[in-house]
């Protein structure tokens, strides 16, 4: 539904605050690690197109890096969904060639890793 | 002759209805050029009552006796260093969210209320937003008066007015009145006079404020009190609004309840503040979130919504999901602060076991099995040495500004994701609430101002953490851990002063 | 179920002879004490009599001196120069 409003080119006035190209080249990138529910929420990064898949656990550690649980991850065993699909991520590759857009949301599971304690902390 | 007293009536009447006129030389469409692109239809302003029946003078009379008694509690409190008297340092962290996130927003209502009093041609309701416009101004005032005492002592108030504008959690207030305020005058009355002041306003400032009494807050009760006495008479103007609307033509319902569910589900996001400051920041506690939402949502809201049902009006969307989540979202937004206090304005810190206790009988099904193993975790790391922070930016909704902290409604082991796509662009949500919200609207919201995003785009200062905080104007001292901070220290310093003083 | 008309009043001297006032002429009261602050609940509908305000007082008083301990209330509200009512009946 339209927004109702008082002029007729409210449009004008209202312009995107959140486009791809305000951002310098990089894409915002989300970042969620599944059932460690201690973090606050999902990292937010701003990475260029051409970085490779394989460089995102280096991202990922700089804030999922204190949990006990981090360096007990097998990369090689990780499932990963991008915007809600299942992907199955070449490493060599990079995001960009693997459909990762401004604002995806990258989320992965760590099978047997179910947070302190086993309790999604 | 003796003049015979006017009654209560005869005089709202005539101070009122008496005073207005029709235009005649300009077009009254073209003197109140924004009471009709909403959508509704009102067919006679003269139907507007004010139940109090307040005129301008009562209303000077009764203000000034306020601010009389008011600012003698605070000078009182001055003079005999009530701030020493307090519960423990950690209950300034309260004052400091709420100077840097509430009182700004009272000017916004101030601001606000000018501009919808302007703008509606009904003389009654222009009357009260007059009123109402005055009083939120007054409680801007009261409450910098007031909080400027303890800025003599404690770090993070100091620059309160541009940490509002700039500081990311603190868009979470500014974004939700930014919004109201580029809404239409209708809208306006209902997201501020209804959703917020009638329905979620006791949650704020009831327990809030019977929290300040009970940690030796003198001033900031008298403030609060002082300002709920005005609240009453705005609840009164939001339910007047509802009912007026909802008598004058059966097509504004439909306008109603969509206005109702968008400022119902924003305003609870927004009073999650509270549920943190209630749950984890007050030393000594009044009663917990879920309590006050019992009383002052379920209960209280119930029998209002009841009561609206002869005009047609529901519940508002998502009223069930809200009053689940009650059992979860302090746990999550004082975790949140915990783990990024140290880009925040205030302390955070570890509950002790006795508040752990107290939390697990207050919530006795999700504390225990969600929420303290969190705090487990991070014990063990603050022993460790290595006391936990979030070292990275994160996830906003686009609605409510919030961080994608909560959870699913059925699952609290899982985030809630919710996404949209609008002119080729993705954008996310933290529940199904602040989605319906943007698909409303999308035109309004793709120019949302989020503070994540505008961090990235180079708009907050500079590249680094430390830029963005220099440019939110935090002080060195202001945010981190309070254990160990300067006003830790400062009130150890009083508390030693005391005891030695007592001893000799 | 009944629908609950509800008050709450400073805890304090100036407010003592409405809450009296409202305990005595609303029998079903029910108080609820909290730091600063008291909540009277009653079923449907919750009076306050100036003439009661009145006789606890020993002096006169206005029913918009409400304003001067109020802090909160739920139900319909309606005032008079003798009364004011909170309702949840039509």
């Amino acid at each position: 539904m339209p927004v109702k409003a008082i002029v007729e080119n409210y449009k004008d006035f209202n312009p995107h605050r959140d486009l791809p190209e305000q951002y310098h080249g990089n894409l915002m990138v989300y970042l969620y690690w599944n059932k460690h529910m201690s973090f606050v929420a999902a990292m937010a990064a701003p990475l260029p197109p051409p970085t490779p898949f394989g460089a995102l656990p280096e991202v990922a550690k700089s804030v999922y890096g204190t949990h006990p649980d981090f360096e007990k991850i097998d990369w090689s065993k990780v499932e990963w969904t991008l915007d809600g699909k299942p992907i199955t991520p070449d490493f060599a590759k990079t995001i960009g060639e693997q459909g990762v857009r401004h604002k995806s949301l990258i989320r992965f599971t760590t099978p047997g890793l179910n947070g302190f304690d086993g309790k999604y902390v | 002759m003796a003049v015979k007293k006017m009654g209560l009536k005869q005089k709202y009447a005539h101070l009122t209805r008496g005073l207005d006129w029709e235009t005649t030389y300009e077009k009254m469409d073209d003197v109140f050029p924004y009471d009709k692109f909403e959508g509704i239809k009102i067919t006679d302003w003269s139907k507007w009552e004010d139940p109090f029946r307040l005129t301008m003078d009562s209303y000077w009379k009764f203000q000034a006796e306020k601010e009389r008694k008011l600012y003698a509690v605070i000078d009182a409190f001055a003079q005999n260093n009530g701030q020493t008297n307090i519960s423990d340092a950690r209950y300034v962290n309260v004052l400091k969210l709420f100077l840097t996130g509430i009182s700004p927003e009272e000017y916004q209502a101030h601001r606000g209320f000018a501009f919808t009093g302007r703008h509606l041609r009904g003389v009654g309701p222009r009357v009260a937003c007059q009123q109402q416009s005055l009083d939120e101004l007054r409680h801007f005032q009261t409450q910098c008066h007031t909080i400027s005492h303890f800025n003599k002592f404690f770090n993070g108030l100091s620059e309160f007015r541009t940490m509002h504008d700039r500081v990311f959690y603190l868009s979470v207030p500014k974004s939700f009145f930014d919004d109201a305020r580029t809404s239409g005058p209708f809208e306006f009355m209902v997201a501020i006079g209804f959703a917020f002041e009638y329905v979620l306003t006791n949650l704020l400032f009831v327990p809030f404020m019977s929290g300040a009494a009970y940690n030796g807050d003198m001033s900031t009760v008298t403030f609060g009190f002082s300002a709920q006495s005005d609240e009453s008479r705005h609840m009164t103007l939001g339910i007047e609004v509802i009912k007026f609307l909802l008598e004058q033509h059966p097509d504004n319902l439909p306008i109603v309840q969509e206005w109702v569910d968008k400022w119902f589900w924003r305003g609870f996001r927004l009073l999650g503040l509270v549920s943190m400051m209630m749950d984890y920041m007050l030393p000594k506690k009044v009663m917990s979130w879920k309590e006050a939402w019992e009383i002052y949502f379920v209960e209280a809201g119930g029998t209002l919504f009841k009561d609206l049902e002869r005009y047609g009006l529901k519940m508002p969307k998502y009223h069930e999901q809200a009053t689940e989540a009650c059992e979860h979202i302090s746990h999550q937004l004082w975790g949140l602060l915990y783990q990024l206090s140290h880009v925040a304005g205030l302390h955070a810190w570890m509950p002790s076991d006795e508040d752990m206790d107290w939390l697990s009988e207050k919530y006795p099904n999700t504390f225990d099995k969600y929420y303290r193993p969190r705090f487990e975790l991070w014990k063990q790391q603050e022993a460790e040495g290595k006391r936990f922070y979030f070292n990275g930016l994160l996830q906003l909704c686009h609605t409510c500004q919030l961080p994608m902290t909560f959870t699913e409604p059925d699952d609290p082991t899982t985030t809630c994701f919710r996404e949209s796509e609008y002119e080729g662009q993705h954008f996310h949500f933290c529940s199904d609430g602040c989605k319906d919200i943007f698909d409303r609207e999308p035109e309004k919201y793709i120019s949302s101002w989020l503070p994540i995003q505008q961090i990235f785009q180079g708009n907050c200062g500079g590249p680094t953490v430390p830029d963005v905080l220099k440019w939110y104007m935090f002080g060195p001292n202001d945010g981190a851990e309070y254990v160990g901070s300067e006003d830790h220290k400062l009130w150890e310093s009083w508390k030693n002063t005391t005891t030695k003083e007592a001893a000799e | 179920m009944a629908q609950i008309a509800s008050i709450t009043l400073y805890q304090n001297d100036e407010a003592r002879p409405v809450m009296e006032a409202i305990l005595q002429d609303n029998p079903t009261a029910r108080v609820l004490n909290m730091p600063g602050a008291v909540k009277i609940d009653v079923d449907d509908e919750l009076v306050i009599n100036r003439a009661t305000v009145e006789e606890k007082l020993g002096s006169e008083w206005d029913c918009q001196q409400i304003h001067m301990v109020l802090i909160s209330m739920a139900g319909n509200l309606d005032e008079d120069d003798d009364r004011i009512t909170l309702s949840w009946k039509h």
